[in-house]
């Protein structure tokens, strides 16, 4: 490979500078902050401050409503990512069938990403809002007694629901793209080999997909762990008690409704440390099982 | 082209001299529709009664966000002149010594007279010290009420013109809404922890916490005492029957009643607007109150916000904060506030001026929350409630509640919860 070489030292660094001074302003400055904070005991307007180590760490992580909410998050997250990716890659390889009209589908298919997280969750409460829900009527007459301002298990199926459903535009997509770089001469073989279409697909086309499903593995990870605080902001507000309270929402709550900075910017660090492991974990362990055409 | 951009540049160097030097005052607030309006308008006709000062109001969200936005800039370094904080957040205020500046101080030393005797004690008194030093405006107030749907007390056979007065009467015409079918839902409320805890206490006059429920210093809630107990274990068994019906923790429950799915509501007087909008056949009646509890009715307490001035600013800034409190005062304009927003007036001048008006006879439900706040002197129970983390003492509630409402705990467990999470909470932060 050739080394591009610049005429002068200072040039790479200079086109490299307004990149730099964002990472730097916008990622590292607040996250050397949060570290900061992580460590003082403060009040609200930082009259009074004191150094308290590592004891704000020690509380979050022994406090049962943190672990309630890991639980809740790992639920969420877990749900979301894998519903979003099944529904999406169904749809995908349904839409490929379709001889006419392809495009008109997969633009409808595509437009639910454009809706902002919290109108998505509006759209979704006034669906199946107990008391004027268009859709909450019918499940009464069908005999479920739908309530998700009180059911745990009601509220945690609705913003899953919300969640999954602004996601599946943006795997669609993807999952379209990677159907279409697959090879009709690979599946025209196995046709003509006798393989049924179910067969062929889970020999074919879903190991050959690997590197679009790996990739959207992690974005949809990262968006059901970090995206989806405007959809339950709008829809339960955590609630009810705290059967949907997820980490990201836990920090917004302790940090911005009870005023307690410490603790909320020692979990905003617990967070920043679960991504990066996270990221790396997929990109370590599962990559390597991943054959990249 | 060039020559006018030029022009336009000597144009904007110009202004600033040709303008008046007034000093400008900022105000943060958190109202929205009809309130706004009213803010605005007061800040342009106060900006015209003078020309010294210049007060800008400025919108900044919801009442959360309003305090956020306040404690964010200060710690930029960057506050605001005079800042709207809602009653929750009085306790972060006063918490925040170095933060803010008290303004019985401001008005002092802006040569404006503060005659105390000239305020509704029970709004003022919420607003001060426990030695009685006002330390915030109060700019809007409000008390809960009971609002019922006259079409639907028809339907069931209940008297139109006598709402029901205590809870038990408020349960017993619940429960013959739902039965008689004239509704499916027979009472909402919105707000459980400032009607059903914080109100219920002040007016059946037992005690929310010690310390004169943390006025006079660190409270340590008693919300798990007996008549909460009864009163929430009451609830319960309503919500069982399906006769109450739960709306969401603030106050999504007035959709509930105003959508005719409920026939009785308890929701603050200030959300007298969204019903009068639904065009209903509605009713009004005093708060409910326990008739097992000695002495009540007492008093309720305000709700609603208050107008703090911050600290660390030019003595041209406060003159100029005192002189517009001193413009707020006046009776026309406390008529004005109290007449376009329904909040309440802070003067008692301002409160007989509307009544002489007759105001009242043509909207009787405006004074119900007056005369609920102060029918009589308050009691250690009733001046209000304060501690340094309400925010988080309510989320602590409405956590517990649901988890009663969902048939998960009875209700002293509940409360039990309730006050002991909660006590945790406030021994945290206080370091006891």
């Amino acid at each position: 490979m050739r080394r591009t070489v610049f005429p002068h030292r200072l040039l790479p660094w200079l086109l490299l500078a307004p990149q730099l001074a964002i990472t730097l302003i916008f990622f590292y400055w607040p996250a050397a902050q949060a570290f900061r904070q992580s460590m003082l005991k403060e009040d609200p307007f930082g009259l009074s401050s004191t150094f308290v180590g590592l004891a704000n760490f020690r509380k979050v992580l022994s406090d049962p409503n943190y672990l309630n909410s890991v639980q809740v998050t790992a639920v969420f997250s877990a749900s979301v990512a894998f519903l979003a990716m099944s529904i999406a890659l169904f749809l995908a390889v349904q839409a490929e069938k379709i001889i006419r009209g392809k495009g008109f589908y997969r633009t409808l298919m595509i437009w639910p990403y454009a809706v902002a997280p919290a109108i998505a969750g509006m759209l979704w409460l006034f669906m199946f809002n107990p008391s004027f829900g268009t859709l909450a009527r019918p499940l009464r007459v069908m005999g479920i007694n739908w309530n998700p301002l009180l059911n745990a298990d009601h509220a945690m199926i609705l913003i899953i629901a919300a969640a999954t459903w602004k996601q599946i535009s943006y795997n669609f997509l993807f999952f379209v793209a990677g159907l279409q770089a697959i090879p009709r001469s690979l599946l025209e073989a196995a046709a003509i080999d006798g393989a049924s279409r179910r067969h062929s697909f889970w020999t074919i086309t879903f190991p050959l997909l690997a590197p679009t499903t790996f990739f959207l593995l992690v974005v949809n990870t990262v968006y059901a762990l970090f995206d989806t605080f405007g959809i339950i902001h709008a829809v339960t507000g955590g609630g009810p008690g705290k059967a949907t309270e997820t980490l990201v929402y836990k920090v917004y709550n302790d940090g911005f409704v009870n005023l307690i900075m410490g603790e909320s910017a020692a979990q905003s660090v617990i967070l920043m440390v679960i991504v990066i492991a996270l990221t790396a974990f997929q990109f370590r362990f599962i990559e390597r099982r991943v054959h990249y055409g | 082209m060039k020559k006018t951009a030029l022009w336009c540049a000597g144009l904007m160097a110009a202004l600033p001299l040709s303008a008046h030097a007034a000093t400008e005052i900022s105000w943060w607030h958190a109202m929205t529709g009809a309130n706004a309006e009213v803010v605005t308008k007061i800040a342009s006709d106060f900006n015209a009664s003078q020309s010294e000062y210049e007060l800008k109001p400025v919108f900044k969200g919801t009442y959360p966000e309003t305090l956020n936005a306040g404690i964010a800039a200060f710690r930029a370094g960057q506050a605001p002149d005079i800042m709207q904080v809602f009653d929750v957040g009085t306790g972060v205020m006063m918490g925040a010594k170095g933060a803010i500046k008290p303004v019985a101080e401001v008005l002092k030393e802006g040569g404006q007279t503060f005659d105390k005797s000239q305020y509704l004690a029970g709004i003022v008194g919420y607003y001060s010290t426990p030695e009685g030093e006002m330390l915030s405006f109060p700019y809007n107030s409000s008390s809960p009420i009971l609002y019922y749907n006259k079409d639907i007390f028809a339907k069931a056979g209940l008297d139109v013109d006598n709402p029901p007065k205590t809870w038990a009467e408020v349960w017993a015409a619940a429960r013959k809404i739902k039965e008689s079918g004239a509704a499916t839902c027979g009472y909402t409320s919105t707000w459980l922890t400032w009607i059903h805890t914080e109100n219920f206490a002040a007016w059946n006059n037992v005690s929310w916490a010690t310390n004169e429920n943390g006025l006079a210093g660190v409270p340590e809630l008693k919300i798990d005492g007996p008549l909460f107990v009864k009163h929430f274990h009451e609830l319960a068994d309503l919500a069982k029957e399906g006769v109450f019906v739960y709306g969401g923790r603030t106050s999504e429950a007035k959709q509930n009643f105003t959508s005719g799915e409920c026939g009785i509501l308890t929701e603050s007087s200030g959300g007298l607007g969204d019903i009068v909008k639904s065009g209903m056949n509605y009713g009004i009646g005093q708060l409910p109150y326990d008739e097992t509890a000695a002495g009540a009715p007492q008093n309720t307490t305000p709700g609603g916000a208050s107008l703090w001035v911050m600290g660390g600013k030019s003595d041209e800034v406060y003159k100029g904060v005192a002189a517009f409190f001193a413009y707020l005062s006046k009776t026309e304009v406390q008529q004005f506030l109290h007449e376009q927003s329904g909040y309440l007036p802070v003067t008692m001048a301002a409160y007989e001026a509307t009544k002489a008006s007759g105001f009242y006879e043509k909207n009787p439900a405006r004074e119900v929350p007056i005369l609920q706040m102060s029918g009589k002197p308050p009691t250690e129970n009733s001046k209000g409630v304060r501690a340094p983390n309400l925010p988080q003492l309510r989320d602590i509630q409405n956590e517990e509640y649901e988890k009663m409402l969902a048939g998960q705990q009875d209700a002293a467990t509940a409360l039990k919860n309730a006050a002991e999470r909660g006590n945790a909470a406030i021994r945290d932060l206080t370091g006891g």
